[in-house]
Protein backbone atom coordinates (compact mmCIF):
# COMPACT_ATOMS: atom_id res chain seq x y z
CA UNK A 1 0.00 0.00 0.00
CA UNK A 2 1.06 3.51 -1.28
CA UNK A 3 1.08 7.05 0.92
CA UNK A 4 0.71 10.28 -0.31
CA UNK A 5 2.85 12.95 1.22
CA UNK A 6 3.37 16.63 0.56
CA UNK A 7 6.57 17.77 1.47
CA UNK A 8 8.65 21.13 0.75
CA UNK A 9 12.09 19.89 -0.69
CA UNK A 10 14.57 22.79 -1.55
CA UNK A 11 12.09 25.17 -1.72
CA UNK A 12 9.26 23.60 -3.61
CA UNK A 13 6.09 21.76 -3.07
CA UNK A 14 6.33 18.21 -3.59
CA UNK A 15 3.78 15.73 -3.50
CA UNK A 16 4.42 11.56 -4.51
CA UNK A 17 2.93 8.60 -3.80
CA UNK A 18 5.66 6.47 -1.81
CA UNK A 19 5.93 2.66 -0.26
CA UNK A 20 6.30 2.82 3.12
CA UNK A 21 9.48 1.14 3.22
CA UNK A 22 11.54 3.83 0.84
CA UNK A 23 13.86 5.84 2.97
CA UNK A 24 14.21 9.50 2.84
CA UNK A 25 17.23 9.40 1.50
CA UNK A 26 16.16 7.06 -1.41
CA UNK A 27 13.38 9.12 -2.22
CA UNK A 28 15.57 12.21 -2.68
CA UNK A 29 17.47 10.03 -4.80
CA UNK A 30 15.35 7.92 -6.90
CA UNK A 31 12.31 9.30 -6.94
CA UNK A 32 13.87 13.32 -7.10
CA UNK A 33 16.86 12.47 -8.65
CA UNK A 34 18.49 14.39 -6.05
CA UNK A 35 21.69 12.51 -6.05
CA UNK A 36 23.78 14.41 -4.17
CA UNK A 37 22.76 13.25 -1.19
CA UNK A 38 24.86 9.95 -0.77
CA UNK A 39 24.36 6.72 0.59
CA UNK A 40 26.86 4.41 2.24
CA UNK A 41 26.24 2.38 5.17
CA UNK A 42 22.86 2.94 5.14
CA UNK A 43 22.22 1.34 8.63
CA UNK A 44 23.13 5.10 10.27
CA UNK A 45 26.76 4.80 10.71
CA UNK A 46 28.61 6.96 8.16
CA UNK A 47 26.53 10.08 7.96
CA UNK A 48 26.89 10.74 3.94
CA UNK A 49 23.21 10.58 3.96
CA UNK A 50 22.85 13.92 6.43
CA UNK A 51 19.58 15.72 5.18
CA UNK A 52 18.18 18.83 7.00
CA UNK A 53 14.71 18.07 8.03
CA UNK A 54 12.42 21.15 9.83
CA UNK A 55 15.95 22.71 10.07
CA UNK A 56 17.55 20.10 12.19
CA UNK A 57 19.89 17.61 11.02
CA UNK A 58 18.73 13.98 10.25
CA UNK A 59 20.06 10.67 8.34
CA UNK A 60 18.33 10.30 5.79
CA UNK A 61 18.68 6.41 5.82
CA UNK A 62 16.95 6.08 9.26
CA UNK A 63 13.80 7.79 8.05
CA UNK A 64 11.05 6.90 6.18
CA UNK A 65 9.90 8.95 3.35
CA UNK A 66 6.13 8.53 4.60
CA UNK A 67 7.27 10.28 7.46
CA UNK A 68 8.67 13.43 6.02
CA UNK A 69 5.12 14.28 5.22
CA UNK A 70 4.25 17.90 5.91
CA UNK A 71 7.81 18.56 6.61
CA UNK A 72 10.56 21.33 4.75
CA UNK A 73 13.90 19.11 3.95
CA UNK A 74 16.77 20.83 2.60
CA UNK A 75 19.54 18.89 0.94
CA UNK A 76 22.87 19.77 -0.32
CA UNK A 77 21.41 21.06 -3.67
CA UNK A 78 19.29 23.41 -1.63
CA UNK A 79 22.40 25.02 0.16
CA UNK A 80 23.06 27.55 -2.59
CA UNK A 81 19.78 28.45 -3.86
CA UNK A 82 17.26 28.48 -0.77
CA UNK A 83 19.24 30.04 2.23
CA UNK A 84 19.56 34.02 2.30
CA UNK A 85 20.36 33.84 6.03
CA UNK A 86 23.05 32.14 5.62
CA UNK A 87 24.95 35.10 3.77
CA UNK A 88 25.28 35.73 0.10
CA UNK A 89 25.60 33.17 -2.03
CA UNK A 90 28.90 33.20 -3.26
CA UNK A 91 29.33 32.91 -7.38
CA UNK A 92 32.21 30.49 -9.20
CA UNK A 93 32.10 30.76 -12.61
CA UNK A 94 29.01 29.57 -13.30
CA UNK A 95 28.50 27.74 -10.32
CA UNK A 96 26.65 29.56 -7.42
CA UNK A 97 27.81 28.12 -3.56
CA UNK A 98 26.83 28.74 -0.05
CA UNK A 99 29.30 30.75 1.79
CA UNK A 100 29.94 27.53 3.20
CA UNK A 101 30.35 25.44 0.37
CA UNK A 102 33.09 28.42 -0.82
CA UNK A 103 34.78 27.89 2.53
CA UNK A 104 34.54 24.01 1.78
CA UNK A 105 36.25 24.53 -1.64
CA UNK A 106 39.01 27.75 -0.57
CA UNK A 107 40.15 25.15 2.43
CA UNK A 108 40.38 22.16 0.39
CA UNK A 109 38.11 20.58 2.88
CA UNK A 110 37.02 17.23 0.22
CA UNK A 111 39.08 15.07 -1.77
CA UNK A 112 37.12 12.09 -3.48
CA UNK A 113 33.63 14.14 -2.33
CA UNK A 114 31.49 11.01 -0.92
CA UNK A 115 31.28 12.33 2.80
CA UNK A 116 30.75 16.11 1.36
CA UNK A 117 27.11 16.88 0.86
CA UNK A 118 26.48 15.03 4.52
CA UNK A 119 29.39 17.04 6.19
CA UNK A 120 27.84 20.18 4.33
CA UNK A 121 24.24 19.74 5.79
CA UNK A 122 25.08 18.85 8.92
CA UNK A 123 27.78 21.79 9.47
CA UNK A 124 25.12 24.13 8.05
CA UNK A 125 22.55 23.08 10.50
CA UNK A 126 25.39 23.57 12.94
CA UNK A 127 26.08 26.95 11.95
CA UNK A 128 22.17 27.74 12.05
CA UNK A 129 21.57 26.74 15.53
CA UNK A 130 25.42 28.18 16.62
CA UNK A 131 26.76 31.02 14.85
CA UNK A 132 29.86 31.05 16.44
CA UNK A 133 31.28 27.38 17.40
CA UNK A 134 34.32 26.66 18.93
CA UNK A 135 36.73 24.22 17.19
CA UNK A 136 35.25 21.77 20.17
CA UNK A 137 31.96 22.03 19.24
CA UNK A 138 32.46 21.79 15.13
CA UNK A 139 34.41 18.79 16.05
CA UNK A 140 31.29 17.00 18.22
CA UNK A 141 28.70 18.49 15.27
CA UNK A 142 30.64 16.23 12.43
CA UNK A 143 31.79 13.74 14.59
CA UNK A 144 29.06 11.45 13.14
CA UNK A 145 30.26 12.31 9.88
CA UNK A 146 32.93 9.68 8.56
CA UNK A 147 35.67 10.97 5.66
CA UNK A 148 38.60 8.77 4.68
CA UNK A 149 40.45 11.30 2.55
CA UNK A 150 41.22 14.78 4.49
CA UNK A 151 41.93 14.19 8.06
CA UNK A 152 38.78 16.36 8.80
CA UNK A 153 41.77 19.22 9.78
CA UNK A 154 40.65 21.11 6.74
CA UNK A 155 37.45 20.80 6.97
CA UNK A 156 36.66 22.02 10.89
CA UNK A 157 38.81 24.93 9.25
CA UNK A 158 36.48 25.52 6.61
CA UNK A 159 33.33 25.18 8.96
CA UNK A 160 35.13 27.87 11.27
CA UNK A 161 36.14 30.31 8.43
CA UNK A 162 32.33 29.93 7.16
CA UNK A 163 31.04 30.69 10.74
CA UNK A 164 33.30 34.30 10.94
CA UNK A 165 32.19 35.20 7.57
CA UNK A 166 28.54 34.40 7.91
CA UNK A 167 28.87 36.76 11.03
CA UNK A 168 30.40 39.76 9.26
CA UNK B 1 17.12 -11.31 16.58
CA UNK B 2 18.72 -9.19 19.13
CA UNK B 3 21.81 -11.13 19.18
CA UNK B 4 22.28 -10.90 15.40
CA UNK B 5 21.62 -7.46 15.52
CA UNK B 6 23.95 -6.39 18.66
CA UNK B 7 26.67 -7.81 16.59
CA UNK B 8 26.02 -5.98 13.19
CA UNK B 9 25.47 -2.88 15.29
CA UNK B 10 27.98 -2.64 17.61
CA UNK B 11 30.71 -3.96 15.16
CA UNK B 12 29.97 -1.27 12.39
CA UNK B 13 30.28 -3.82 9.79
CA UNK B 14 27.49 -5.15 7.93
CA UNK B 15 26.72 -9.21 8.12
CA UNK B 16 28.06 -11.22 4.94
CA UNK B 17 25.34 -10.78 2.43
CA UNK B 18 23.44 -8.48 4.52
CA UNK B 19 20.49 -6.99 2.76
CA UNK B 20 20.34 -2.87 3.51
CA UNK B 21 16.65 -2.45 2.45
CA UNK B 22 14.02 -2.75 4.50
CA UNK B 23 11.35 -5.58 3.70
CA UNK B 24 7.78 -4.50 3.06
CA UNK B 25 5.33 -3.75 5.64
CA UNK B 26 2.06 -1.74 6.32
CA UNK B 27 2.37 1.57 7.85
CA UNK B 28 -0.09 3.55 10.17
CA UNK B 29 0.45 7.24 11.99
CA UNK B 30 -1.99 7.18 14.55
CA UNK B 31 -3.03 10.39 15.71
CA UNK B 32 -4.12 9.67 19.45
CA UNK B 33 -2.66 7.74 21.86
CA UNK B 34 -6.14 4.95 21.83
CA UNK B 35 -5.44 5.02 17.90
CA UNK B 36 -2.11 3.80 18.67
CA UNK B 37 -3.05 1.55 21.49
CA UNK B 38 -5.99 -0.07 18.96
CA UNK B 39 -3.37 -0.61 16.48
CA UNK B 40 -1.42 -2.16 18.70
CA UNK B 41 -3.48 -4.76 20.34
CA UNK B 42 -5.04 -5.72 16.83
CA UNK B 43 -1.71 -6.74 14.90
CA UNK B 44 0.12 -7.87 18.39
CA UNK B 45 3.23 -9.42 17.53
CA UNK B 46 3.24 -8.74 13.96
CA UNK B 47 3.64 -4.86 14.75
CA UNK B 48 5.97 -2.83 15.54
CA UNK B 49 6.16 0.84 17.20
CA UNK B 50 8.60 3.19 15.75
CA UNK B 51 9.84 6.20 17.68
CA UNK B 52 12.81 7.52 16.72
CA UNK B 53 13.96 4.75 14.58
CA UNK B 54 17.19 4.98 15.44
CA UNK B 55 17.81 1.58 16.42
CA UNK B 56 14.74 0.10 14.58
CA UNK B 57 15.46 1.33 10.79
CA UNK B 58 18.72 -0.57 10.86
CA UNK B 59 16.95 -3.59 12.60
CA UNK B 60 14.34 -3.12 9.04
CA UNK B 61 17.31 -2.70 6.59
CA UNK B 62 19.66 -5.33 7.83
CA UNK B 63 16.40 -7.60 7.88
CA UNK B 64 17.09 -8.51 10.99
CA UNK B 65 13.57 -8.13 11.92
CA UNK B 66 10.30 -8.46 9.34
CA UNK B 67 7.35 -6.53 10.97
CA UNK B 68 4.16 -6.89 8.92
CA UNK B 69 3.11 -3.52 10.51
CA UNK B 70 5.04 -0.34 11.68
CA UNK B 71 3.02 1.90 14.05
CA UNK B 72 4.48 5.31 13.81
CA UNK B 73 4.26 6.93 17.48
CA UNK B 74 5.83 10.19 15.66
CA UNK B 75 2.09 11.93 14.80
CA UNK B 76 0.11 10.87 18.45
CA UNK B 77 -0.56 13.77 20.22
CA UNK B 78 0.52 14.18 23.79
CA UNK B 79 4.15 11.88 24.08
CA UNK B 80 6.48 14.97 23.77
CA UNK B 81 5.52 17.14 26.68
CA UNK B 82 8.37 17.91 28.99
CA UNK B 83 6.79 19.00 32.18
CA UNK B 84 7.96 19.38 35.69
CA UNK B 85 5.03 18.86 38.69
CA UNK B 86 4.33 20.02 41.92
CA UNK B 87 6.21 18.29 43.88
CA UNK B 88 9.22 19.18 41.82
CA UNK B 89 9.25 15.56 39.80
CA UNK B 90 9.80 15.81 36.18
CA UNK B 91 7.46 13.97 33.90
CA UNK B 92 9.27 13.14 30.40
CA UNK B 93 6.56 12.18 27.56
CA UNK B 94 8.14 9.14 25.89
CA UNK B 95 8.45 11.01 22.68
CA UNK B 96 10.60 13.78 23.61
CA UNK B 97 13.69 13.51 21.25
CA UNK B 98 17.39 12.75 22.68
CA UNK B 99 18.19 16.46 21.13
CA UNK B 100 15.51 18.18 23.65
CA UNK B 101 17.25 16.51 26.49
CA UNK B 102 20.22 17.76 25.98
CA UNK B 103 19.34 21.49 25.18
CA UNK B 104 16.53 22.04 27.95
CA UNK B 105 17.82 24.40 30.63
CA UNK B 106 15.07 22.99 32.42
CA UNK B 107 16.65 19.93 32.45
CA UNK B 108 19.82 21.02 33.21
CA UNK B 109 18.75 22.87 35.85
CA UNK B 110 16.58 20.00 37.63
CA UNK B 111 18.19 16.41 36.20
CA UNK B 112 21.55 16.92 36.21
CA UNK B 113 22.35 13.67 35.36
CA UNK B 114 20.38 13.78 32.08
CA UNK B 115 21.89 16.82 31.06
CA UNK B 116 25.22 15.27 32.10
CA UNK B 117 24.53 12.22 29.62
CA UNK B 118 23.25 13.05 26.80
CA UNK B 119 26.53 14.72 24.96
CA UNK B 120 27.91 10.82 25.20
CA UNK B 121 23.78 9.30 22.97
CA UNK B 122 25.45 9.14 19.98
CA UNK B 123 25.90 12.32 17.64
CA UNK B 124 23.77 15.46 16.90
CA UNK B 125 21.96 13.48 14.02
CA UNK B 126 21.04 10.46 16.01
CA UNK B 127 19.89 12.88 19.43
CA UNK B 128 17.66 14.58 16.85
CA UNK B 129 15.39 12.14 15.87
CA UNK B 130 16.46 9.30 18.89
CA UNK B 131 13.70 9.44 21.50
CA UNK B 132 13.77 8.64 25.24
CA UNK B 133 11.10 6.22 25.20
CA UNK B 134 12.84 4.25 22.13
CA UNK B 135 15.63 4.25 23.91
CA UNK B 136 14.24 2.78 27.03
CA UNK B 137 11.97 0.35 25.13
CA UNK B 138 15.12 -0.72 22.82
CA UNK B 139 16.99 -1.86 25.95
CA UNK B 140 20.62 -1.90 24.45
CA UNK B 141 22.75 -2.84 27.26
CA UNK B 142 24.94 -0.08 26.07
CA UNK B 143 23.18 2.57 25.57
CA UNK B 144 23.17 5.66 27.90
CA UNK B 145 19.49 6.50 28.99
CA UNK B 146 18.44 3.58 30.61
CA UNK B 147 20.89 3.81 33.02
CA UNK B 148 20.46 7.26 33.94
CA UNK B 149 16.69 6.24 33.99
CA UNK B 150 18.05 3.54 36.57
CA UNK B 151 20.10 5.88 38.61
CA UNK B 152 17.99 8.68 39.43
CA UNK B 153 15.17 6.08 40.39
CA UNK B 154 12.57 7.21 37.30
CA UNK B 155 9.07 5.59 37.65
CA UNK B 156 8.33 4.46 34.02
CA UNK B 157 4.09 4.44 32.70
CA UNK B 158 2.91 1.30 30.31
CA UNK B 159 -0.13 2.22 28.62
CA UNK B 160 -2.81 -0.43 27.44
CA UNK B 161 -5.80 -0.81 26.62
CA UNK B 162 -6.37 -2.82 29.73
CA UNK B 163 -5.34 0.10 31.53
CA UNK B 164 -2.06 1.39 32.76
CA UNK B 165 0.30 0.63 35.35
CA UNK B 166 3.53 2.29 36.60
CA UNK B 167 7.02 0.01 36.65
CA UNK B 168 10.35 1.28 38.24
CA UNK B 169 13.25 1.54 35.73
CA UNK B 170 15.26 -0.47 38.00
CA UNK B 171 12.52 -3.50 37.31
CA UNK B 172 11.66 -2.07 33.62
CA UNK B 173 14.81 -4.20 31.84
CA UNK B 174 14.50 -7.83 31.86
CA UNK B 175 17.84 -8.76 29.89
CA UNK B 176 19.31 -8.20 26.50
CA UNK B 177 16.72 -5.94 24.43
CA UNK B 178 14.19 -7.14 26.89
CA UNK B 179 11.79 -5.00 28.97
CA UNK B 180 8.91 -5.41 30.95
CA UNK B 181 6.38 -4.18 28.40
CA UNK B 182 3.68 -6.71 27.39
CA UNK B 183 2.82 -7.29 23.79
CA UNK B 184 -0.10 -4.71 23.95
CA UNK B 185 1.96 -1.94 26.35
CA UNK B 186 3.11 1.42 24.59
CA UNK B 187 5.86 3.79 26.98
CA UNK B 188 3.87 7.03 27.45
CA UNK B 189 6.34 8.93 29.66
CA UNK B 190 8.77 8.51 32.49
CA UNK B 191 8.65 10.36 35.91
CA UNK B 192 11.77 11.56 37.46
CA UNK B 193 11.63 12.50 40.54
CA UNK B 194 12.79 16.18 42.17
CA UNK B 195 16.13 16.46 42.72
CA UNK B 196 17.53 17.04 46.64
CA UNK B 197 19.58 19.76 46.77
CA UNK B 198 22.18 16.89 48.55
CA UNK B 199 22.37 14.83 45.41
CA UNK B 200 25.27 15.20 42.85
CA UNK B 201 26.22 12.87 40.47
CA UNK B 202 28.76 11.13 37.90
CA UNK B 203 28.57 9.98 34.06
CA UNK B 204 31.54 8.52 32.39
CA UNK B 205 32.06 6.39 29.61
CA UNK B 206 34.80 4.72 27.18
CA UNK B 207 34.02 4.03 24.13
CA UNK B 208 36.37 3.04 20.83
CA UNK B 209 35.17 6.50 19.15
CA UNK B 210 32.97 9.37 20.19
CA UNK B 211 29.79 8.59 19.79
CA UNK B 212 29.84 4.54 19.63
CA UNK B 213 28.05 2.27 22.32
CA UNK B 214 30.13 2.47 25.11
CA UNK B 215 32.05 -0.56 26.10
CA UNK B 216 31.31 0.35 30.00
CA UNK B 217 30.27 2.87 31.33
CA UNK B 218 29.19 4.48 34.51
CA UNK B 219 26.21 6.56 35.65
CA UNK B 220 25.60 7.29 39.45
CA UNK B 221 23.67 10.04 41.80
CA UNK B 222 24.93 10.12 45.87
CA UNK B 223 23.30 12.12 48.80
CA UNK B 224 26.07 14.20 50.53
CA UNK B 225 25.00 15.40 53.83
CA UNK B 226 26.21 18.46 55.40
CA UNK B 227 28.95 16.68 57.52
CA UNK B 228 30.25 14.98 53.89
CA UNK B 229 29.03 12.06 54.34
CA UNK B 230 26.79 9.99 51.92
CA UNK B 231 23.72 9.05 53.08
CA UNK B 232 22.27 7.43 49.49
CA UNK B 233 23.84 6.04 46.43
CA UNK B 234 22.61 4.77 42.93
CA UNK B 235 25.33 3.59 40.58
CA UNK B 236 24.52 1.97 37.43
CA UNK B 237 26.86 0.47 34.96
CA UNK B 238 26.61 -0.13 31.30
CA UNK B 239 27.86 -1.71 28.61
CA UNK B 240 29.24 -4.21 30.75
CA UNK B 241 27.06 -6.93 30.72
CA UNK B 242 23.17 -7.91 29.02
CA UNK B 243 21.69 -5.61 30.70
CA UNK B 244 22.32 -1.60 32.82
CA UNK B 245 22.82 -2.96 36.60
CA UNK B 246 23.33 -1.29 39.80
CA UNK B 247 26.30 -1.50 41.44
CA UNK B 248 25.37 -2.83 44.74
CA UNK B 249 28.11 -3.88 46.27
CA UNK B 250 29.98 0.10 45.79
CA UNK B 251 26.60 1.62 47.03
CA UNK B 252 26.77 0.04 50.21
CA UNK B 253 30.44 0.36 50.44
CA UNK B 254 29.61 4.54 50.20
CA UNK B 255 26.92 4.58 53.02
CA UNK B 256 27.99 6.46 55.78
CA UNK B 257 31.55 7.15 54.92
CA UNK B 258 33.29 10.42 54.08
CA UNK B 259 32.95 11.38 50.60
CA UNK B 260 36.34 11.89 49.49
CA UNK B 261 38.90 10.08 46.78
CA UNK B 262 40.00 7.78 49.30
CA UNK B 263 36.66 6.25 49.69
CA UNK B 264 36.01 6.90 46.14
CA UNK B 265 39.23 4.19 45.39
CA UNK B 266 38.22 1.97 47.57
CA UNK B 267 34.37 1.67 46.82
CA UNK B 268 35.27 1.03 43.14
CA UNK B 269 37.32 -1.93 43.90
CA UNK B 270 33.50 -3.63 44.29
CA UNK B 271 32.32 -2.35 40.66
CA UNK B 272 32.20 -5.50 38.77
CA UNK B 273 30.93 -8.01 41.97
CA UNK B 274 28.71 -10.01 41.29
CA UNK B 275 27.97 -9.43 37.65
CA UNK B 276 28.20 -11.26 34.86
CA UNK B 277 30.34 -9.67 32.46
CA UNK B 278 30.17 -9.86 29.20
CA UNK B 279 33.06 -10.73 26.36
CA UNK B 280 32.42 -9.67 22.72
CA UNK B 281 34.49 -8.20 19.67
CA UNK B 282 35.10 -5.33 21.41
CA UNK B 283 36.51 -6.12 25.18
CA UNK B 284 36.82 -9.71 27.00
CA UNK B 285 34.72 -9.64 30.49
CA UNK B 286 38.70 -9.45 32.19
CA UNK B 287 38.71 -5.75 30.61
CA UNK B 288 35.47 -4.67 31.79
CA UNK B 289 36.07 -5.45 34.94
CA UNK B 290 39.16 -3.51 35.19
CA UNK B 291 37.24 -0.77 33.37
CA UNK B 292 34.07 -0.94 35.58
CA UNK B 293 36.92 -0.38 38.58
CA UNK B 294 38.40 2.69 36.62
CA UNK B 295 35.13 3.87 35.37
CA UNK B 296 33.72 3.42 38.44
CA UNK B 297 35.87 5.25 40.57
CA UNK B 298 36.57 8.24 38.31
CA UNK B 299 32.51 8.87 38.32
CA UNK B 300 32.49 8.96 42.02
CA UNK B 301 35.23 11.39 42.47
CA UNK B 302 33.20 13.62 39.48
CA UNK B 303 30.13 13.62 42.20
CA UNK B 304 32.45 14.25 44.83
CA UNK B 305 34.13 16.96 43.68
CA UNK B 306 31.34 18.53 41.88
CA UNK B 307 29.69 21.34 44.14
CA UNK B 308 26.30 20.28 45.16
CA UNK B 309 23.53 20.47 42.15
CA UNK B 310 25.46 21.38 39.71
CA UNK B 311 26.35 19.02 36.47
CA UNK B 312 29.32 17.30 37.35
CA UNK B 313 30.17 15.28 33.94
CA UNK B 314 32.34 17.63 31.46
CA UNK B 315 31.06 17.45 28.14
CA UNK B 316 33.41 14.46 26.15
CA UNK B 317 36.19 16.67 24.10
CA UNK B 318 37.30 14.64 20.87
CA UNK B 319 40.57 16.67 20.46
CA UNK B 320 41.32 15.31 24.20
CA UNK B 321 41.00 11.45 23.32
CA UNK B 322 39.49 9.15 25.92
CA UNK B 323 39.00 10.55 29.53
Amino acid sequence: MTHQIHLTVNGEAVAREVEPRLTLADFLRETLDLTGTHLGCEHGVCGACTVVVDGRSVRGCLMFAVQADETSVVTVEGLAALCPQRGDAVRRGEQQLSVLQDAFRQHHALQCGFCTSGLLTTAHALLAETPDPTPDQVRLAISGNLCRCTGYIPIVEAILDAARRLRE
Amino acid sequence: MPNRYFAARHSNALPVGAAVKAAAFDYLAPRTLDQALTALSAHGDDAKLLAGGQSLAPVLALRLANPAVLIDLNRVAGLDRLQTDGAGDMHVGAMVRSRTLELSPEIARAQPLIHAAMPWVAHVQIRNRGTLGGSLSHADPSAELPAVAIACDAVLTLRSLRGEREVAAESFFKGLFTTALAQDEILTSVRFPGWPATRRCGFIELARRHGDYAIVGVALTVDIDDSAKVTAARLVLFGASDMPMRARAVESALIGERADSALAARAASAAAAGLDLRSDHQASAEYRRELAQVLTRRALVQAFSAPAATVAGAPPGIAGGQQ
